[in-house]
């Protein structure tokens, strides 16, 4: 039962992973695939931040008096994973819309048939010649 | 949020999953104020709440709103993520239990990072100092990732703006004036509050939770507020397109120029405590300049990629309107 | 002293979650789009408030009253705001609402309705 309660945090991260990986790998969408990629981060983020927390310990800003402080570590490499987070998800969605551009759908299998259809006939032009 | 992690994954409407996503990071967020983790909820919701659910937004409008049904079943994808997820579950039986005191991860950096920082730096915001002092390095690394992704976004979306298209857009959003007119007053008497919290955020995030990164993107969110209720077109007189540029390479040159001068006084790349006679008086001005770098460039890559998509966006409407 | 600003803090944060709580309830159960908001929009505004308002009155320490205050202000604002932003936005896509208005009426009816003395 301790060990329940000791552990149920990782365990709700690993569902969280999990739920976020199987968005990304199964959907076809690509909007959503970088959704998908969004829960899976966040879901490392409460990971980190939940190893960091001490019981019974308050916010990493010094105040007079208090000695049990939650460990700033975690807090300062999520910051930084927070935001390289939004630069990433930024440029996917800056590629997403040229893709859009270019192809005429955001959907996978939509975009690997046509790269697929201009393979077949790029060939059929090589055997012409 | 496992629940809405599900939603998400059931839902085939592209602007409900895009809401889910945005509460999503909220929920994270306050969750991380239950960690005691504020600086990080800080971050969470002004970036995952924010900034992230606008920019699918824009994306969702120019590329369609509904999902295309899956043409392959699921079963393989489930079994891939059930295995991972068994392995992990598994490797977590040896880990510390959460919140205990003894775990390693508290005990070999981190308690002199907590005791030793009021001495050494004088901040009292530990994650601060960390960030901005004992971790230096890495915090420019993250500033250079930021720029980069918007010089990657300016090369994706970039439009060349034709003065005959920018006039005939100024004249929609002036006769939209009447339209929008409560949202548009209301908004031009909350702008400059925000801004000045942007301020207070920024220099504040010494004693209390904050910092360049939040304090930056609160600035954008200003300036993108702006611009959707008085078009883009407006929006760019007040921000120009050049000067938004050079100010976010001028916020990674601060922050390098800060190292480079240390080294010129003798110490090692971003040693503040060079800067000046009081070792702790360098500190403070290391992070102070190191700060400003950082929310000047967030504020203006932040700025750029949501001009950028705006821009393309407006672009293809006006592409779509000439060849009907 | 302590006791009476301790009771009232509890009792308007308590009010302000039964508020928001039935405006959640309000969300599930109302018909329409328009209605729904409504809800939302005047039960979300006054639970925040009262919510802010028994915070202050929790910590009686001047620089947390000072901006606990602000961000009363700015709710008031901006929360009204919002909703009003959500309903104009549902009009002008023209989105039926229960009622059969024809809502190409609604600019007619807002001139004429300025004059309540004419019969």
């Amino acid at each position: 039962m301790t060990m329940i309660l000791g552990l149920y945090n990782y365990w709700i991260v690993i569902v969280l992973m999990m739920i976020g990986f199987y968005i990304i790998i199964s959907h076809g969408h690509l909007i959503k695939k970088i959704i998908g990629l969004n829960i899976f981060q966040t879901s490392v983020f409460i990971f980190y931040i939940s190893v960091g927390k001490v019981e019974g310990a308050t916010a990493p800003i010094w105040q007079e008096g208090i000695l049990l402080y939650s460990n700033p570590l975690p807090h300062v490499l999520i910051l930084t994973a927070i935001v390289v987070g939004i630069a990433t998800t930024a440029l996917g969605l800056a590629l997403i819309v040229r893709i859009k551009e270019a192809y005429g759908s955001v959907d996978e299998d939509e975009i690997q048939s046509m790269d697929n259809q201009d393979v077949i006939s790029q060939e059929k032009e090589h055997q012409q010649c | 949020m496992v629940g809405i992690a599900l939603a998400v994954n059931q839902i085939k409407d592209m602007f409900a999953v895009v809401m889910l996503a945005g509460i999503y990071g909220l929920v994270s967020a306050s969750f991380f104020v239950a960690m005691d983790a504020v600086d990080v909820a800080f971050t969470e919701a002004s970036v995952g709440a924010g900034i992230s659910t606008l920019l699918m937004l824009t994306t969702v409008a120019m590329t369609g709103r509904t999902e295309h049904e899956a043409s392959h079943k699921p079963l393989l994808a489930l079994l891939v993520v059930t295995i991972t997820g068994g392995l992990l579950i598994y490797g977590t039986f040896d880990m510390p239990y959460f919140g205990s005191a003894d775990a390693p991860v508290h005990n070999h950096v981190a308690p002199r990072y907590i005791f030793d920082s009021m001495k050494e730096i004088g901040v009292p915001n530990m994650v601060t100092s960390v960030l901005a002092s004992y971790r230096g390095f890495d915090t420019f690394g993250e500033v250079t990732v930021i720029f980069t992704a918007g010089i990657g976004v300016l090369a994706l979306l970039s439009v060349v703006r034709r003065p005959k298209t920018d006039a005939a857009v100024e004249a929609i959003n002036d006769s939209m004036h009447e339209k929008h007119l409560i949202l548009r007053v209301v908004i031009k008497t909350m702008i400059p509050f925000i801004l000045l919290y942007a301020f207070y955020v920024q220099f504040h995030g010494d004693y209390g939770p904050g910092g360049g990164f939040q304090a930056g993107v609160i600035f954008a969110a200003a300036i993108i507020m702006y611009a959707l209720l008085f078009g883009l077109s407006a929006a760019r007189r007040v921000i120009t397109q050049p000067v938004v540029q050079l100010l976010s390479a001028i916020g990674v040159l601060l922050y390098g120029s800060v190292g480079f001068v240390s080294m010129l006084n003798g110490g090692s790349f971003l040693d503040y405590s060079v800067l000046s006679a009081d070792p702790i008086a360098g500190q403070h001005l290391g992070i102070l300049l190191i700060e400003l770098g950082v929310g000047l460039t967030v504020a203006s890559v932040m700025i750029i990629i949501f001009f950028s998509f705006s821009a393309r966006s407006e672009y293809q409407q006006a592409n779509k309107g000439e060849s009907l | 002293m302590e006791f009476i600003l301790s009771l009232l803090s509890g009792f308007f944060l308590l009010f302000g979650s039964f508020l928001c709580l039935s405006g959640g309830v309000g969300i599930l159960r109302f018909p329409d789009f328009y209605t729904r908001m409504h809800a939302v929009g005047v039960t979300d505004t006054l639970a925040a408030a009262m919510i802010l308002i028994g915070l202050m009155l929790q910590n009686p320490d001047t620089l947390v009253i000072i901006k606990l205050m602000f961000i009363l202000l700015m709710t008031l604002f901006i929360s009204p705001a919002a909703s009003h932003a959500l309903g104009q936005a549902a009009v002008l896509n023209n989105l039926p609402p229960l009622v059969d208005l024809n809502i190409k009426d609604l600019d007619n009816s807002t001139a004429s309705g300025d004059k309540p003395s004419k019969s």
